[in-house]
């Protein structure tokens, strides 16, 4: 019973917000659902535009599931590269930093006069806006083995490489699960601005076209869909988290140590 | 059960034993430099299990690794046959069961996964743990955990064993149990042994000899020969005698 009463809370939460909205667009008056429409017609195009929003949808899924994919195997990566020479740390991070701090907008129009106006270009931007938190997270869990461990693993005459086949690289793989799940909220919102520039399909494509057609419930149902898209994708690596390291749910250590960096909840 | 007189310097040899000569250790923190130790001497024959107790932060686990190699000392000599480390905690690997984490030590010599179980399968058993080969850490108890510490340890096929604090971890009664436990499985499976405690009673009761160190920076301040016969209980006179001696060497009033 307990199980099935758990995301009670969240619906609730969910419908009295609704709620909320329905009224105040009632309140507003009619001039200020052109700027935002009220639930039910939100639900509306929900339907009506099935066909649009769905093809849309897979469109723009696809960029955000490769661009993750792509932003998870460079991240580790990377984080692995910074980890065996403090030296790459020291020259790459800030770099990191400061490309977290190009706007999409900026970016997106120099990817498409390379990259065309096809796939390529979203996924680039999406595993730009996704891999900093990886390669944050991965190098972190890297660094956080126990150094007791590292020197019982001297004693076993365990080489360098050896070590970190092991010990390091199994015990920071709970934290590319946390990076990659931080990088869901951004990696949508990277795809949607990715779109914005130079395509003709795509969820983001659909909010920006259906604002000067004055259809802007269809352009909030879009991002109603790309919200449920958000939550589903991280509890699909939650899942897939718990299926492939079951053992760092069981162990204390874990928990207090990832404990202000995982998201209970999708941001 | 005769004290040590102060002994001539020894002759450097360490043929599956250890020796330490005069060394002295220190490190450079955010707060000034810490002595670890200054002069300290110890020696273990081949399968000699030396007991090193003395109060906390005297250096033992620093002593510990100069034996296992971890360290350089800046002064002395330290001469030991090829060391394993048992660390404070077990330290076990959260992703292994129990049989994969005892053969970690073959693991990291390259020997193959299927190798390392066949070796450590047998041993599981006569730790009894064999109904646990396939349980993960988080799943097995306190004592198991140490056990499949301890087999780790011996699996990596290294003369000298140092173990560090093992048992200080656990509630007493097991601990107790892995004392008894210990000092049977090294009768079997006699190996030069340097076990750091601070426990009194389980030096006397698991070495040969016991060191007794002095507070920081660290030194041997007095040396006990243990020629109790095994096993040995602790209620026993002798037992409860030399526990005295050691506590007495350590400024502990009783």
């Amino acid at each position: 019973m307990r199980r099935v009463l758990r995301p009670l809370p969240a619906a609730l939460l969910v419908l009295a917000l609704i709620g909320i909205w329905e009224l105040y667009v009632d309140l507003k008056g009619n001039s200020f659902s052109l700027i935002l429409p009220p639930p039910h017609a939100v639900a509306k195009s929900l339907y009506t535009d099935r066909a649009l929003l769905w093809s849309s949808f897979l469109v723009t899924a696809e960029e955000v599931l490769l661009g993750i994919l792509v932003a998870t195997a460079f991240g580790a990566l990377l984080a692995v590269a910074i980890h065996f020479s403090p030296t790459l740390r020291r020259a790459i991070y800030p770099l990191l930093v400061a490309s977290q701090a190009v706007p999409v907008a900026v970016l997106a129009p120099v990817l498409a006069f390379w990259l065309g106006f096809g796939l390529l270009p979203k996924l680039v931007v999406v595993a730009i806006v996704s891999f900093f938190s990886i390669v944050v997270t991965t190098t972190a869990g890297l660094a956080a083995v126990d150094p007791d461990l590292i020197k019982l693993m001297r004693t076993f005459d365990a080489s360098r490489l050896t070590t970190f086949r092991h010990v390091e690289m199994p015990s920071a793989l709970p934290s590319v699960f946390t990076g990659a799940k931080i990088a869901v909220a951004v990696s949508v919102i990277g795809a949607v601005f990715a779109e914005y520039t130079g395509s003709n399909s795509g969820l983001g494509y659909v909010i920006l076209v259906s604002q000067p057609q004055l259809l802007v419930a269809r352009g909030v149902a879009a991002v109603v869909i790309l919200s449920l898209f958000a939550i589903a994708l991280f509890s699909l690596l939650a899942l897939a988290e718990r299926l492939a390291l079951p053992w760092a749910y069981r162990t204390p250590e874990y928990r207090a140590q990832s404990g202000p960096v995982v998201l209970e909840r999708p941001a | 059960m005769v004290e040590a007189p102060p002994k001539e310097p020894r002759e450097l040899k360490a043929a599956d034993g250890v020796v330490v000569e005069l060394v002295s250790r220190s490190f450079s923190t955010k707060r000034g430099r810490i002595e670890a130790l200054a002069g300290m001497s110890l020696h273990a024959d081949a399968h000699e299990v030396v007991a090193v107790v003395g109060p906390s932060g005297c250096g033992k686990t620093t002593l510990l690794e100069l034996v296992c190699g971890l360290q350089a000392p800046d002064s002395g000599t330290v001469r030991a046959a090829p060391a394993a480390l048992m660390p404070q905690r077990d330290l076990l690997l959260p992703w292994l069961s129990a049989i994969d984490n005892a053969g970690l030590a073959l693991r990291a010599r390259g020997v193959s996964r299927a190798q390392a179980r066949k070796t450590a399968a047998p041993w599981l058993g006569r730790f009894g743990l064999e109904r646990f080969e396939h349980t993960r850490p988080a799943e097995l108890s306190g004592g198991m955990r140490q056990r499949v510490s301890f087999l780790r340890t011996l699996l990596a096929g290294k003369p000298v064993l140092a173990l560090d604090e093992p048992f200080a971890a656990l509630d007493a009664i097991t601990r107790q149990e892995m004392q008894g436990w210990l000092s049977h499985v090294l009768e079997s499976e006699p190996r030069t042994v340097i076990l750091v405690t601070h426990d009194v009673e389980e030096a006397v009761m698991l070495g040969d000899r016991v060191v007794v160190m002095s507070p920081r920076p660290g030194r041997t301040v007095s040396e006990i020969e243990v020629t109790l016969a095994r096993p040995r209980k602790r209620t026993d006179s002798a037992v409860v005698e030399l526990r005295e001696r050691a506590l007495a060497a350590l400024g502990v009033d009783t």
